[in-house]
């Protein structure tokens, strides 16, 4: 009986799209009507990762805020539907179709995880839906050849291990590297974004790489070798939790190398208070939002909206947590790639215009940084700002790097 | 060689967190011979009660030894509520039930707590005591734990209740015939398993910071240092919890093939091998089967 | 003989069976092919149950660790679409064969231990499944995973693939259902029930416990692993998350809430595996675990031999009421 439905609905929406052929200005795909847009995402709501579960929750704030204050985008309230997915890729592939088929969303946006996304990527493609600013790191969303309905979101982890790496090479060329990473996609990612980017030098600079488990309690072990292998500079690609324990295990048992610390963890409040702002003196890192438990973003209007917002449209989420700034700013991003669609919303349009984005800024990015995408780029957010914490708060130097 | 002592001394403090753990699971298997899967998340859960009533400015030790109480009760209300309706379910409807309140532990803590990780103070002095590669927490942990150690042994062994419980968890029915409220036994258990998870809860919070999931893998570790050292056995389910902690970290280290990647696989693999050997575990009593 | 409405048990029995069948086999064409995809992960589960139930439910050892053999069956079929472009269907007997042989080789010294230990031992199992599997990159794909091709349907049938998957699993799913029914009915299956029964009786009446036991593992692992196989080949993905420990635990619950020892416990703990957490999320995005958890508190108040022993509960009560 659905599946007739579903075919005579689809009748419709032709019979519709082609009495509407002159009348351009009604043109809409799936999950679009006069008032309303449906977009889906899959995001862990259970389950061991359920910590990233708020980046959509508050994405969806965001969308409230927009429908209460502005009646929605030209006119038409956006519908968010979230659903869990436990971080588990056979539960994605599950509810990504009845997102699609049953939900019928005009699109998917901020689906969290890499493998997660791994395993419907190619399902969005064949059914050329909309696959919009996901939620990982991994640098192969931005393959327009192989996944045309397909963008990413933040800067790649490859982009950023670069980073790092390019500033060894200029200024600690004698550097000895320990690695500690997360035995996952995303450690890996990493790891492999560094080699490339020390290319010939990495196996003279590198001297140790050690793993840990999400199950592990604690990398004092880890630690411990990496001291004793010598290391000189220390390469920290772990998750808030291990973050901060890797700070102050290194700094406690004397161990004082010159520390990269990769951006998932780069809190305030999550990782450098916990692990003790002392001990994280003198760390590099690099971001590309402003973290609102940094001290010198207090009076900043962007931050300070964001705090309200926050309070108002999601007082069940953590201000300090930095997803929520992370889902409130790309959700933005989508509001913008909507407003351009006008009354032209068919899942065609849409990408279009997702992937014509110019300069678009973002006031709770870091000053300088903007999202631009285009037909070959994929990739919405690519600059990165170094940062250095002075015991304080992160002071932001040097350029902006990476492309537009 | 230096690096060998470090990596024994830092498995021997981790392995405090795994013998807190592991002394609650043998508490909670005196009382109903059996592990619960639960028990990890109770401590988490009890761990965060303690950083609320510290949050509204209550002293460590008053917010310790409230926490404790509130523990205590709340693991009694749980068996009484919760576990006693299923005492004649077949076992595996029992251990479906633990899965249920890990589950729901687990979440609720979430939804209530947010998952961003949160410092929790240690009584002990920040200053290291010790040398640098064991906080003067870490031997503080092992301290607590050689504590609550000897006063199970004497609550055990000298207690009449300790003794009733023992009886009770043994041999239900003659256990009934003598006078002992078994039913009560059972939720005494649970109430002193509780409360002994959250002096382990935050005995391991100010090492590992916090958060939702923090005794999820502390608990497999746990489960592993009871067993090896034997479930009947609080002395083995220390001691157990010592070997897992220094086992891992000298196979993570210097065993090059298996690295920290398979460290805890290569744990496992050890621990289901003393087994076979031993299946009492090394210091447990073997079990008699009666026809 | 009790007679409900004119029909004996047995009867009863064979038109409930007839009606199912009939309803598995329509289903796909009243259907949209989400929903034959849902269903289709149902068979699966349900297979994959059946096999713990052979471990669990018959012969009455625990395991918390079936998504690990879920696991290699999966990795097996995958490897082999994938690396050496075989077709999907010869994969299901190879996943089948690997499965038995590790399942075998596990139980042997499995043996030594009883109860909560084999829970545990299998459990570990359980969670070193993922690290292993990242640790064999070169195989298994390491972190990234191994993305497949969904097949299409063969002779040129009028099916969407969702629809053909959905009757290749049914297919096999009711091979795999008949051949355990004949086990468990056969002389082997009595001696397997006995081991659970009686096991030092069964020990001095001559039965080869150690042998029956490991024999047992092995086939259940079988079950799983061939569920596994399907599931990689519906799922079009596999990666060391797809098996983490909570898919053994969710084995465990389906097979303890669906009713061990019972071949429909099967079917009705594939339901509750798939469709039990998406009703907790549509209760609550908050906390869905923790509406999960209270459907499992409620499952086991209510039905503490699983859904399957309650309704044969039910049916003797009418069948009593009928005959007084």
């Amino acid at each position: 009986m659905m599946r007739m439905i579903g075919r005579h609905s689809a009748a419709i929406f032709v019979a519709a799209a082609l009495s509407a052929g002159s009348a351009a200005a009604a043109n809409y795909g799936p999950g679009v009507t006069d008032t309303e847009i449906k977009l889906g995402s899959t995001n862990p709501f259970s389950g061991p990762a359920s910590a990233y579960g708020t980046i959509a929750k508050a994405a969806s704030a965001y969308f409230d805020k927009v429908n209460a204050e502005q009646g929605g985008v030209n006119g038409r309230k956006i519908d968010f539907i979230m659903r869990d997915d436990g971080y588990s890729p056979p539960k994605t592939v599950e509810q990504a179709r009845k997102l699609v088929e049953q939900d019928q969303v005009l699109a998917m946006f901020q689906n969290l995880g890499t493998p997660t996304n791994t395993a419907i990527v190619k399902y969005l493609n064949a059914k050329k839906v909309p696959h919009l600013f996901v939620a990982t790191g991994a640098s192969k969303w931005d393959q327009p050849d192989k996944y045309p309905w397909t963008t990413g979101w933040q800067p790649s982890y490859q982009t950023e291990a670069k980073v790092y790496a390019k500033y060894i090479l200029e200024n600690l060329p004698n550097a000895k590297i320990g690695i500690l990473y997360q035995n996952d996609d995303y450690g890996k990612d990493y790891l492999e974004g560094f080699h490339e980017g020390l290319g010939d030098k990495a196996k003279d600079l590198i001297v140790a790489e050690v793993s840990y488990e999400v199950t592990d309690p604690t990398v004092d072990s880890q630690i411990i070798s990496l001291k004793d292998s010598g290391a000189d500079v220390f390469f920290n690609v772990t998750t808030p939790k291990f973050a901060a324990q890797a700070i102050r295990k290194a700094y406690d048992i004397g161990w004082h190398p010159t520390q990269f610390l990769n951006n998932v963890s780069t809190s305030k409040a999550a990782v450098i208070d916990p692990a003790g702002v002392e001990k994280a003196k003198g760390i590099i890192s690099s971001y590309y939002l402003k973290d609102p438990t940094d001290p010198q973003w207090n009076d900043d209007p962007a931050v300070q909206a964001y705090r309200e917002f926050m309070a108002q449209y999601y007082p069940d989420g953590d201000p300090a947590d930095l997803f929520n700034i992370y889902g409130y700013a790309v959700a933005q991003l989508m509001v913008e790639v909507i407003r351009k669609c006008g009354d032209d919303l068919t899942r065609e349009n849409l990408m279009k215009q997702a992937l014509s984005v110019d300069h678009f800024e973002i006031a709770t990015l870091l000053p300088g940084i903007s999202v631009t995408t285009g037909p070959d780029d994929h990739a919405a957010l690519e600059q990165l700002q170094l940062q250095q914490f002075d015991g304080k708060e992160w002071v932001l130097f040097g350029d902006i790097v990476g492309t537009e | 060689m230096e690096l060998v002592l470090q990596q024994v001394l830092s498995g021997l403090a981790t392995g405090g967190i795994y013998a807190s753990v592991a002394l609650a699971v043998v508490m909670i298997y005196q009382a109903i011979e059996h592990f619960n899967f639960a028990q990890g998340e109770m401590a988490m859960f009890s761990t965060y009660v303690a950083w609320s009533l510290i949050q509204i400015g209550m002293p460590y030790w008053v917010a310790f030894g409230l926490t404790l109480v509130i523990s205590f009760i709340g693991g009694v209300l749980i068996e009484r509520i919760v576990l006693r309706p299923l005492h004649r379910a077949p076992i595996l409807s029992q251990i479906i039930a633990f899965i249920a309140l890990f589950v729901i532990f687990n979440s609720v803590a979430g939804w209530i707590f947010t998952y961003t990780i949160k410092p929790f103070p240690s009584p002990f002095p920040e200053e290291p005591i010790f040398g640098t590669f064991i906080s003067t927490h870490q031997v503080g942990v092992i301290g607590v734990t050689l504590v609550m150690l000897g006063i199970l042994f004497v609550f055990f062994n000298f207690s009449r209740i300790g003794l009733a419980m023992r009886a009770a968890a043994q041999n239900p029915e003659s256990s009934r015939l003598v006078g002992i409220p078994v039913g009560w036994m059972t939720a005494l258990g649970w109430g002193l398993a509780s409360a002994i998870g959250a002096v382990a809860g935050m005995m391991v919070a100010p090492i590992v910071f916090l958060e939702p999931n923090m005794m999820v893998g502390i608990l497999l570790y746990g489960f592993a240092g009871a067993l090896l050292g034997g479930v009947t056995s609080p002395t083995g389910a220390v001691v157990g919890g010592f070997l897992v902690g220094v086992i891992e970290n000298l196979v993570g280290t210097f065993v090059p093939f298996i690295g920290t990647e398979l460290k805890l696989t290569v744990a496992l693999v050890i621990i289901v091998g003393v087994l076979t050997i031993k299946p009492s575990g090394l210091f447990g009593r073997p079990v008699v089967t009666r026809v | 003989m009790i007679r409900i409405a004119g029909l004996t048990r047995r009867q009863w029995a064979a038109l409930a069976l007839v009606l199912g069948l009939a309803v598995a086999f329509l289903l796909p064409m009243v259907v949209t092919d989400y929903r034959s995809f849902q269903f289709t992960l149902v068979i699966i589960y349900a297979i994959a149950l059946m096999g713990l139930n052979l471990l669990t439910g018959y012969n009455g050892q625990i395991s918390i660790g079936h998504g690990a053999f879920y696991a290699i069956g999966a990795y097996t079929a995958a490897i082999m679409m994938d690396r050496w472009e075989i077709a999907y269907y010869w994969t299901l007997p190879a996943a089948g064969v690997v499965c038995l042989v590790s399942g075998f080789l596990f139980g042997l010294p499995a043996l030594r231990l009883e109860g909560l230990y084999l829970a545990l031992a299998t459990f570990a199992l359980a969670v070193a499944t993922p690290q292993i599997l990242k640790y064999f990159d070169s195989w298994t794909g390491g972190v990234q995973g191994i993305v497949l091709f969904k097949p299409d349907p063969p002779f040129g049938l009028p099916l969407s693939q969702d629809q053909w998957l959905y009757y290749f699993s049914l297919a096999i799913a009711l091979v795999m259902f008949w051949a355990a029914w004949n086990l468990i009915h056969s002389r082997i299956g009595r001696a397997i029930v006995a081991i659970r029964d009686h096991p030092i009786a069964a020990q001095t009446m001559g039965i080869n416990a150690p042998l029956y036991k490991s024999m047992t593992f092995g086939v259940s692992a079988l079950y799983t692993g061939v569920a596994g196989a399907l599931g990689a080949i519906v799922v079009q993905f596999v990666a060391p998350d797809s098996f983490s420990v909570f898919l053994s635990i969710s084995f465990l619950v389906g097979a303890v809430v669906g009713g061990l020892a019972s071949f429909t416990g099967a079917i009705y703990g594939g339901l509750f595996v798939v469709f039990i957490p998406n009703i907790s999320e549509e209760i609550s995005q908050a906390a869905p675990w923790a509406i999960y958890g209270a459907f499992l508190l409620v499952f086991m108040y209510v039905m503490p031999s699983g859904i399957a022993g309650f309704l044969r509960r039910i049916g003797a009560w009418i069948a009593r009421r009928n005959a007084s």
